[in-house]
This record gives C-alpha cells, sequence and structure tokens, in this order.
C-alpha cells in the first residue's frame, strides 16, 4: 500500500487531499448535497433518551447548586489530567468529558492565578493546597507577565473603562483547531506532518525570534498530539489511525476539541464546521448498511450532548458581564460551495434537528451561514426551527466566502476564520463613546475625574461645536488606537508565552495567518452623539473641574437606526476612520487588524462604566448590543433598522463581524406557522442581500418576552402585532408591558 | 394626489400574502365596537399625507424582504374612504407588475370596479353575517357590504375572508355553522382566517378620550379561535346535499 494511502479512506475520492493535509478538498471532492425537506429526520433513540434525561437532571442540579456543579481542586487543567469520565457508559455513542465526571469544572491557572482562586472562592471551594503552594512558587502566569509588560497608559485605560474585557487574566480563546484532522488523517499523519518543520538544521538570522519560538511551539504541538491520542486511548479508541466510519469520524473529531476544553479557558472555545464533513462518514455508513437514519441521528444528538455539557470555571465578575454562563460552542453550517452548490447536507438538518430531538438550547451556538442559492428545503427547515426553539444565529455567507473561501468557521459569534489556516488573537473591545467623552474633555475621564489621555485640551464652548468635537475625537482615536495596540500586542506575546494553547494549534498549518481582532463597544451611542452635536444644539453641563457631566440637547437629530444616510454615513464614517488608525499600526507576528461590532451582553457593563453620552443616553445607562441602534430609537420600523446596519462595512473594516440581534413574537411573523416561516426566510433574504453579516433572530415566547421587560436593550425593536395592530415594546412602561405579556401570552403552550 | 395616512408598516407579515408594505389609511365610516384602530377613524390634522410615487419608492426600497409572493395591501382606517387615491396607487403598482391587496370591509357606497380592476386579492372583513348582529357590532347597515361582496363576485375577484371572533358575542359553535354555511355560497375564497380579539387597544382610546365599549370583555382565546378556524374550514370543504 502507498505510504499516503489508508485502508479507512476505501470509497473516497481525489488525491490532492492525501499528499498534503487539506480536508476542505476532501469535502468538496466527497460531500453529497442534499436538496430535500426535513422529512427524513428521526426521532432520538433509547440510548440517547436515557443519556439525555441524566443530562437533564445534572443540569437541574447545577442551577440549584448556584451554578455550578462541582470542581476538581486537586489536579489542574491539562489534556491527560483527568481520567476518563461518563454519563451513562453503555448507552453512549460519543464519549470524553472535560474531567472525570460530567459538569465538574476545572481550574486553569496558566491564564493568571488571582482570577483562577477568586473563581474558586465565590463557588465556595478551595484548591489543595499543596498545588496552589507549588503552582504559585515555581510557575509564572500570563497574566503576571502581561502586568510586567503593561505602559502606564494602559494601565489608565483599563483601569477607567477605556478598554474593557481584555483576555489579559484568563485565556483568551476564540481559536478553532480544525479537529476534523484528526479524524481524516490519524494522529500519526498530523506528527509526521509536524516533524517535517522541524527539519531545517540552521535558524533564519533575519527572523531570528519568531524561528526559535515557532520551533518550540511545534514541538509542543507534537507533544499536544500525542497527549491527545493518550487521552484517547484511556477511553479505549486508538485515534493513530484514520477513522474508519461515521462514529470514530465523529468521536476522533470530538477528542481533539475536548483536548482544547480540558487545556485551555479561553471565553469562547467554538467547534468549527463540521456537519458536512461528518456527512460523508455517515453516507458512506448509510451505504454499507451500518448505519440507519436513527443510528445517524443518535450520532449527532449524542455529539451535541457532550458539547452542551462543556463548561469553565468563571468568576462572579465574568458572568455578570456575559449572562448565562456561555462557552460558545459554535458549530457552523450550511453555506455555499460555489455560486451554484451550496455545502448542505443532511447532516446539516441533523444538527438543527437535535434542538428538536433534546430541548431548545443555547450550546452549542448553532449557526446557519445563509446564502442566497441556499436550498429551499434547508431555509425553511432553519427558520421553522428559529420558529419553534428561538436556538439559532445566521450569518451572511455570501458577505464572507469572498474573503474567507468556502471552508472558514464562525468562532465565539461572529468571527469567522479559515479553518486551520487562520488563528485570532482576540482583542475585546475599546470604548468608543467614552473616547468621544474624552475627546470633549481633554482626555479626563468624566466618572473619575483622572487625566487618562494626556495632550488634548478640553472643548469649553457652550454649545458643543462639530468640527471643533469631530476634530479632537480623530485625534483621540488616533492616540486610543496605539495604546489599544500596545495592550493587545503585549497580551498575545504573553499568552502564547505562558498558555500556548498546543492542542489547538496543532491542528492549524505551521505557518498560520494571524488575525488581531479588535472591537468596538457603545458605537450607536457614539454616532447618535455626533449626530446630535451636528444637526441639533448640545450644551454641556460641566461641573467644577470643567468635565461635561451631562449634556442639555435643544432640538432633534437624525438617529441611527431609521435607514437616514444623514447619519449613517457618520455611522460608517467613523468605523473606517478608526479601524484605519488600528490597521497602521505594527501587530504582534505581523497580524491583520480586524475589527468586530459586538458585545453579546457586556454593554450594559460598559454602559454602568460610562458617563451621560451628548445623544441623550444617561450616566451609567446600558448601551445598545454590538452594531444595534439604541433601543427605542430605531422607530421607524424594523426594516430601516436592518438597513441600517447592513450599511457598517465589512470587508477591509469590521472583518470581524458586525452583530445585529431582531426580535419578533411568533404570531406576529404570520398568521399560521407556513406563513411564518416563508416570512422569515424573506427577511433574512432580504437582509443578507444588501451585504450583511450577522443576524440574532429572536423569536420570542413567553418567557423571552418577561426577560426583554427586564433587559429591554437586549430585544431592540421589539414589535408585537397582532393582525394590524402594532407595539413597540420597550416603548411601553412596566405595568403595561405585564399586562401585554399577559395577553399575548395567555394560552397554554 | 395625496392620500391621508395614519401609518405604514414595512413589514407586513400578516396583511395578505408574503411580507408586504401595508398602507394604513385614514377615515372609516364604521365604528366597531372591538376596533383596534380607533386613531385612524377620522381624518385629522396629525395626518399624514403620502403620494402614489411615495408608495412605490417605498416599496423599492424594501422590494428585497418581500419575497416572491409579497405586495402592497391597502388597509386602514377604510381604504375605500379613499378609493380615488387607492385606484392611482394600484394603477401605479400593477404598471410595474406590483401585487395589491386591499384590506376592507366593503362598508362605503361607490363604485369600486375600476378600482378592482387594479387589485389582485381583496381581503374582505365579514363583520357578521346577520342584519341585525352587523348593526351591533359596526352601527352600520350592512347594505353596502353586500353590495361590495356582489361586485367582487361580478368581477371574479380572489378573496380572503376574515371575522374577528369576540367571546360570548360569536365564539359559539352555532354561530361557525352559521358562517359556515354563509361562507359556501361566495365563490373565489382563497383562505377564510378568524382573528382572536384582544384588548391591547384600550390604552389607545384612553389617550383619545374614546369610551371603550368592550371593558368587560375578556380577550379571546387564541388556542379556542385555532379550533373554531379549523372547524370553520372543515364545515366549509364538508360537502352538503
Amino acid at each position: 500500500m502507498d505510504k499516503n494511502e489508508f485502508k479507512e479512506w476505501e470509497g473516497f475520492v481525489g488525491e490532492s487531499w492525501k499528499n498534503s493535509i487539506d480536508v476542505s478538498a476532501f469535502i468538496d471532492q466527497n460531500y453529497t448535497e442534499y436538496l430535500g425537506d426535513d422529512s427524513f429526520l428521526a426521532p432520538k433513540t433509547q440510548k440517547t433518551t436515557i443519556v439525555w434525561n441524566k443530562c437533564r437532571d445534572l443540569l437541574q442540579k447545577e442551577t440549584q447548586n448556584g451554578g455550578c456543579l462541582d470542581v476538581e481542586t486537586n489536579i489542574l487543567s491539562g489534556i491527560t489530567a483527568f481520567g476518563p469520565g461518563y454519563i451513562d457508559k453503555p448507552n453512549e455513542v460519543i464519549v470524553g468529558l472535560q474531567t472525570d465526571t460530567p459538569l465538574k469544572r476545572i481550574v486553569n491557572m496558566y491564564g493568571g492565578t488571582k482570577i483562577a482562586l477568586k473563581a474558586l472562592e465565590a463557588h465556595g471551594y478551595k484548591l489543595n493546597p499543596e498545588v496552589q503552594k507549588h503552582f504559585v512558587t515555581y510557575r509564572k502566569t500570563h497574566n503576571d507577565g502581561v502586568f510586567d509588560a503593561y505602559t502606564p497608559i494602559i494601565r489608565r485605560a483599563r483601569k477607567n473603562g477605556l478598554l474593557t474585557g481584555l483576555p489579559d487574566g484568563y485565556g483568551r480563546g476564540r481559536i478553532i483547531g480544525d479537529y476534523r484532522r484528526i479524524a481524516l488523517y490519524g494522529v500519526d499523519r498530523l506528527i509526521e506532518e509536524k516533524q517535517k518543520d522541524l527539519q531545517n538544521d540552521f535558524l533564519d538570522e533575519n527572523n531570528l525570534e519568531e524561528n526559535i519560538r515557532l520551533r518550540e511551539e511545534v514541538s509542543e504541538q507534537i507533544r499536544a498530539l500525542n497527549q491527545i491520542k493518550e487521552m484517547a486511548k484511556s477511553y479505549g479508541y486508538d485515534i493513530s489511525h484514520p477513522a474508519k466510519n461515521a462514529q470514530e469520524a465523529i468521536q476522533w473529531s470530538y477528542f481533539g476539541y475536548l483536548a482544547g476544553a480540558k487545556e485551555n479557558n479561553g471565553a469562547a472555545t467554538s467547534m468549527g464546521r463540521d456537519a458536512t464533513f461528518f456527512d460523508i462518514y455517515i453516507e458512506r455508513d448509510l451505504k454499507k448498511g451500518i448505519l440507519s437514519e436513527s443510528t445517524a441521528q443518535e450520532l449527532i444528538d449524542q455529539f451535541v450532548i457532550k458539547l452542551r455539557l462543556i463548561r469553565h470555571l468563571r468568576t462572579p465578575e465574568y458572568d455578570e458581564l456575559f449572562a448565562g454562563d456561555p462557552t460558545w460552542v459554535t458549530e457552523s453550517l450550511a453555506g455555499m460551495l460555489d455560486e451554484k452548490h451550496s455545502l448542505v447536507t443532511k447532516t446539516s438538518f441533523r444538527f438543527l434537528h437535535t434542538l428538536e430531538n433534546l430541548d431548545p438550547s443555547a450550546e452549542p451556538n448553532l449557526t446557519v451561514l445563509w446564502a442566497k442559492n441556499l436550498p429551499m428545503g434547508f431555509k425553511r427547515y432553519a427558520s421553522k426551527i428559529s420558529i419553534r426553539t428561538d436556538s439559532i444565529q445566521y450569518e451572511g455567507d455570501d458577505t464572507m466566502r469572498p474573503l474567507y473561501g468556502h471552508d472558514y468557521a464562525i468562532s465565539c459569534c461572529v468571527s469567522s476564520m479559515k479553518e486551520g489556516k487562520q488563528m485570532q488573537f482576540f482583542g475585546a473591545r475599546c470604548n468608543l463613546a467614552k473616547a468621544l467623552l474624552y475627546a470633549i474633555n481633554g482626555g479626563y475621564d468624566e466618572l473619575s475625574g483622572a487625566l487618562v489621555v494626556e495632550g488634548f485640551n478640553k472643548l469649553e464652548d457652550e454649545v458643543l461645536d462639530y468640527s471643533k468635537v469631530r476634530k479632537n475625537y480623530s485625534g483621540m482615536m488616533k492616540k486610543i488606537a496605539k495604546i489599544y495596540v500596545d495592550a493587545n500586542n503585549i497580551i498575545h506575546y504573553m499568552h502564547d508565552k505562558y498558555a500556548y494553547e498546543a492542542s489547538q494549534m496543532a491542528l492549524h498549518d505551521t505557518y498560520v495567518e494571524r488575525l488581531m481582532a479588535f472591537g468596538v463597544a457603545g458605537f450607536s451611542s457614539a454616532v447618535d452623539s455626533l449626530s446630535a452635536i451636528k444637526y441639533a444644539k448640545v450644551k454641556p453641563i460641566r461641573n467644577a473641574q470643567g468635565i461635561a457631566i451631562d449634556f442639555d440637547i435643544i432640538g432633534d437629530f437624525p438617529k441611527y437606526g431609521n435607514d437616514d444616510d444623514r447619519v449613517d454615513n457618520l455611522a460608517v464614517e467613523l468605523i473606517k476612520e478608526f479601524f484605519g488608525y488600528l490597521d497602521s499600526r505594527k501587530l504582534y507576528r505581523n497580524a491583520k487588524a480586524t475589527l468586530s461590532l459586538l458585545t453579546i451582553t457586556s454593554n450594559v457593563m460598559y454602559g454602568l462604566k460610562t458617563g451621560s453620552t451628548p445623544d441623550g443616553r444617561k450616566a451609567g445607562e446600558a448601551f445598545a448590543p454590538g452594531a444595534n441602534p439604541m433601543h427605542g430609537r430605531d422607530s421607524s420600523g424594523a426594516l430601516r433598522s436592518l438597513n441600517s446596519v447592513a450599511k457598517i462595512p465589512f470587508a477591509n473594516c469590521c472583518q470581524d463581524g458586525v452583530s445585529n440581534t431582531f426580535s419578533i413574537v411568533p404570531s406576529a411573523l404570520g398568521h399560521d406557522e407556513t406563513e411564518q416561516i416563508n416570512n422569515l426566510v424573506n427577511i433574512l433574504d432580504g437582509y443578507f442581500v444588501q451585504g450583511a453579516q450577522h443576524i440574532n433572530v429572536n423569536v420570542l415566547n413567553r418567557e423571552l418576552l418577561i426577560d426583554a421587560m427586564n433587559n429591554p436593550w437586549k430585544y431592540p425593536n421589539l414589535t408585537i402585532r397582532v393582525s394590524g395592530y402594532a407595539v413597540n415594546f420597550n416603548k411601553l412602561d412596566r405595568a403595561h408591558q405585564e399586562e401585554v405579556i399577559a395577553r399575548t401570552f395567555h394560552e397554554k403552550r | 394626489m395625496k392620500g391621508y395616512i395614519t401609518d405604514i408598516e414595512t413589514m407586513g407579515l400578516v396583511d395578505g400574502p408574503g411580507t408586504r408594505l401595508v398602507i394604513f389609511l385614514s377615515g372609516c365610516p364604521l365604528r366597531c365596537i372591538y376596533c383596534h384602530n380607533p386613531e385612524t377613524w377620522k381624518i385629522s390634522d396629525f395626518t399624514q399625507t403620502i403620494s402614489p410615487h411615495d408608495v412605490l419608492n417605498m416599496y423599492n426600497k424594501f422590494k428585497v424582504y418581500y419575497g416572491e409572493n409579497g405586495g402592497v395591501t391597502f388597509s386602514g382606517g377604510e381604504p375605500l374612504v379613499q378609493s380615488k387615491f387607492v385606484l392611482e396607487c394600484a394603477k401605479l403598482l400593477k404598471k410595474h407588475n406590483i401585487s395589491t391587496a386591499l384590506d376592507t370591509s366593503g362598508a362605503v357606497s361607490g363604485d369600486f370596479s375600476k378600482l378592482l380592476d387594479f387589485i389582485d386579492l381583496v381581503i374582505l372583513d365579514v363583520k357578521a353575517v346577520d342584519e341585525n348582529e352587523y348593526k351591533k357590532i359596526c352601527g352600520n347597515s350592512i347594505e353596502n357590504y353586500n353590495k361590495f361582496l356582489s361586485l367582487c363576485q361580478k368581477n371574479n375577484k380572489k378573496l380572503w375572508l376574515r371575522q374577528v371572533i369576540v367571546p360570548s358575542l360569536n365564539d359559539d359553535e352555532n354561530h361557525i355553522t352559521k358562517l359556515a354555511n354563509y361562507i359556501k355560497n361566495i365563490k373565489n375564497v382563497e383562505k377564510v382566517e378568524l382573528l382572536p380579539y384582544h384588548s391591547m387597544a384600550r390604552d389607545k382610546y384612553k389617550k383619545l378620550g374614546i369610551e371603550y365599549k368592550l371593558n368587560n370583555t375578556m380577550d379571546m382565546d387564541k388556542q379556542k379561535c385555532i379550533e373554531l378556524e379549523k372547524k370553520l374550514i372543515n364545515l366549509i370543504n364538508t360537502k352538503t346535499s
């Protein structure tokens, strides 16, 4: 047999993917597009029912226990640190847990001891004193390194909430290994390929540090690959060879993911783009007669159950920032191969079907890559599951594919990366609304009164002058961009040094492309503030120190979110300018700058740390999430709001994502489910055809409407419509909202 | 030419097929006890105006969302009150091959045959079958409605029939049977919808200083309304000898 030939590949076509590591080529040449509807899908099996029922009990216990079931306090994180763990061994067709029992969390100290110990304490646990003593005495962490190098101005910017959520005390996350490589090639072949990258006898003197660092990293990657093999062996699997059937393909890939989730604790640890890859194995097994639709679904259901149990140990501050203990195990589905052929397979349906077979769930974060030419059967099924479970997010494949090719995956919520070929340095967020206040206040913080950014004069006009404000804002943004870049260069230098993700990077090409993903918070508030200053009269109310602590706004002004170019152009101009400042700086390891308008739920915390803004937002009030218009200001209908967001440039600007949230109650989508499905398809088609990138569709049930009452910013532009009668939910007072909830949902569900 | 409107819904999802632009026109001769848009009754100083070209431009702006079977729906108020304006709009829209729907009670006198030539679908609100009941609900005689329905039948217009179901007013089986027998004699009916009464408009009445007549009426149970609708459709589809 040829050296590059395995018996496990019998029946697969194509040659290029055999000679080098190229999962994408393997998929292109072997997958079977599915153009039909959902009628073939199977319910969950007896085995899955038993396993899932046990998990339900455990999840309930976890909630009753204050959100954390258990923590391993004697052993620290690591790929082979924990013995095998099971939920219900005889009934599990896909195995593997982070620790030896379900939902028991890992202590990871490599990112920083402080946060890890704080999280332990908050949940009432104490690390084994011996372990703690040794780790703290002998091991330096990422967090230690960062604070050794931080400049004074970074410290001030961080302390005053200008730069927020920086990954300087725990894992940076966002890295997706190409876990499919283990299934297709087996670990031994991957090690062999990595060893080739260490064969140079001499160092490159022009690139000395990078050369040495990379050699060390590749050696660590090989070590990690061997550990993944060892971990799999503890579950009784030899993954040195390629997977021979569908069960093994899913199991092998999952072991790769699991190693990453044992080794690291990054905020987002996403899965990748696996459905169509798995489908090739499932189709082969179905043809051989060794799998049925029912057992195929069982594999996907049980794989998804495993992903639902992923946990990380977090502090209360983290939970406050990102409500709901999210892990962002994002799995990207569908998308197109080219203009005509989609990557939709039956397994794309099977993944969505887990939301029916198991319960609706936020994790794994199922993400449909929507394209104009996706098969209608799949569009309709995704819409149906959205309406029924409210658990899918959508991203524009026609927007991303030209930039990332057709084998990219979404990390976290909106970050696209070529699988195995690009990695990301997660850069958190810069508060652009606060930056505007600094431009008005000469670099003084409006809440603490501290001088954060030196070299600017306070604007002392009675009425703010747009051109003066804008000029100062440009200067301020340019300087802040430098601070922000410095912070991220330091963070990722140290993270590579002290908390390197060896198992995940082992599943990337050695010469990987690096993206540094910056972000912005307070976007719509900054934009509306500029509009207010330009089109209305804005009078600062200053304190004794001369800092504007509030604003009098006289007259009306156009607001972002109404498809009004007068203000939407300000939004586009602002984000392009800020990105330009970031992009012009030198980035660690020659990373390419990207930018996101994404806050998830942290817009509340960032708003809390920001004084009153010239748009009328009062001190401490929440910002709108991501790229959303401020709640209640997008008053001319949902489509105009969508159109405003769709104008934010993706390519070569917000290429790390433009996040938008859209809310609707099912009855407002149409008279019956068929109508609702068709209408949602229309809305998604209309939004994405304009070059939009992301939309979170909240199809609200009663519980969500109650949540909307408590957290209005999470449900922007929420319209409740009952044939000809519309109310904007967020504009009603509390008592009336309660009434509407009672009336809209009085039927039993 | 200008039309008087109270509202525009650019994402109309429940008034006609597909996703539609819905124009809510001002003015209505009826005073239905359950009306949820009392602000549309009168053409007042606060009413905005719009031209047929504005309607076309707005449709084009949002066309990408409207899919294959979307279009424009004229609702209200009672769109027939401004029938000349609706005719101008519909003519212009049909020139651009845009689907048009008229959401009406039919309760206006006049000859609308020219208008109907440019309307693809009539969504007709069947307030009541019985003359007395009609008067009780709407405050007007059923005569204009009957004439309008006859015109639709004569001109072979596609129809969607709707009725608002109010607890203890028309939510009994007897009533549904009567309605089914009535609908059986109407041709070109493509769809029948029962809409559950809700009291969410109560606040609007308060703001407008108008007395709300159904203060003691509960909202219609949605599930029950769906069941009544199923029953109605079954009865309509059952052949009688």
